[in-house]
């Protein structure tokens, strides 16, 4: 399942879409380790797997609680990003 | 009430339940409790099929709601709460259903229900809901794919048409026929902010605009609103609208007419799917538990 955690205002559209599909085969974790925000957590889902998601009280904030990792200029790959080795994430700004 | 303080937003609230069905005929009572941030919603399954329902107002208590909206499903049945085998929670409100043995997040229990409600052809939902709106893609078995979630902004939620109703003093269930009778379609009104969209409707009112002009300018909005949510994941067909913006027919039309789609049409109420799919997981969750027992 492609999980989009965000929003969209009058601002834009923010979202970080994690494939949880790949999620399930992750032993690891190294999104929750790798945000300096610590915006992810490992929750069971619906169907009864164990996937990564955006925690509830970041969803609406996510374009300013990413705002560090994302300078204007010589913008690195995110820590977030390059965390995930089976490239489960993505973020849409 | 007067006309001065008549609440043009507030909806018709009702239950229903089938009276050729005897639940004391069945292996199985499930049920699922909508808990959403402007309706609740219970759904009453004997072995999976629909016995009944109720659609309320959620009040200031989540708890409260809930335990009002299963006891007025529960009306005239003869069933108690202690009749229920297994009951799921969902929406806003799921984690403070004190009677459920589950919550199941709306997105599940959406694309579950949308696939009874319009059958395993449906692949897009949208849910327009009371204050958030959602697309999710579902496979055949309304597993969920995909989906995305906007709760930030009330702007192309039911809310929103709320606003609009009682601002116009339209009643909400007309908002949709009287937004249809203009002879010729007006620009929409900012689609971005409820707050912004209402102070433009406001100008256009003493601008000499008809109310059904305004309308059909806010629903236009909220269309062109809803359709970037949807072209951001990617339309599948067959596609379906669930929730209380699916009975305004102002909206729907209009949205169709942008996505150049149909929206398939269901028997049932669409402002029940959320409950309904929460049922049907309620149904497969205790007949997993009693194989469980079994061996």
């Amino acid at each position: 399942m492609k999980a989009n955690y965000g929003y969209m205002d009058g601002s834009g559209e923010f979202y970080i879409t994690i494939d949880t599909d790949l999620c399930i085969e992750c032993a690891d974790h190294g999104c929750v380790k790798a945000c300096p925000a610590g915006m992810f957590e490992i929750i069971v889902d619906d169907y009864d797997d164990e996937v990564a998601a955006i925690k509830e009280d970041h969803r609406k904030k996510i374009k300013y609680d990413c705002g560090p990792c994302k300078p204007v200029n010589d913008r690195p790959t995110l820590p977030c990003v390059a965390g995930c080795t089976l490239g489960a994430l993505t973020h849409s700004w | 009430m007067t006309e001065k303080t008549k609440e043009f937003w507030r909806w018709k609230e009702y239950n229903w339940h089938d009276e050729a069905k005897d639940p004391k005929d069945v292996e199985t009572i499930s049920a699922g409790v909508d808990v959403g941030s402007v309706s609740s919603q219970a759904v009453i399954l004997l072995d999976g099929e629909l016995y009944a329902y109720s659609n309320m107002r959620t009040g200031s208590d989540s708890p409260n709601s809930a335990i009002n909206a299963m006891n007025w499903a529960m009306e005239n049945t003869g069933l108690t709460m202690d009749d229920l085998h297994y009951t799921v929670g969902t929406g806003y409100g799921r984690v403070n259903v004190p009677f459920s043995d589950r919550a199941i997040t709306e997105i599940a229990c959406h694309a579950r229900g949308g696939n009874t409600m319009y059958g395993p052809t449906v692949r897009t939902i949208l849910d327009m809901g009371g204050q958030d709106c959602k697309v999710i893609l579902c496979d055949e078995r309304g597993k969920v794919k995909n989906f995305l979630m906007n709760d930030k902004c009330a702007a192309g939620t039911g809310r929103g048409m709320e606003v609009f109703a009682d601002l116009l003093a339209v009643s909400i269930e007309e908002v949709g026929e009287l937004s249809l009778d203009v002879e010729e379609e007006p620009p929409p009104v900012s689609s971005t902010c409820v707050v912004f969209a209402k102070s433009e409707a406001s100008s256009l009112l003493r601008d000499g605009w008809s109310k059904k002009r305004v309308l059909a300018a806010y629903c236009s909005a909220m269309a062109h609103r809803v359709v970037s949510l949807l072209e951001r994941v990617g339309v599948e067909k067959d596609f379906a609208i669930t929730g209380g913006i699916a009975k305004n027919s102002g909206v729907v039309v209009r949205l169709e007419r942008e996505l150049k789609l149909t929206s398939l049409k269901s028997k049932y109420d669409t402002q029940i799917a959320g409950a309904l799919g929460a049922a049907l997981f309620a149904k497969a969750l205790v007949e997993k538990q009693r194989k469980k027992v079994a061996q």
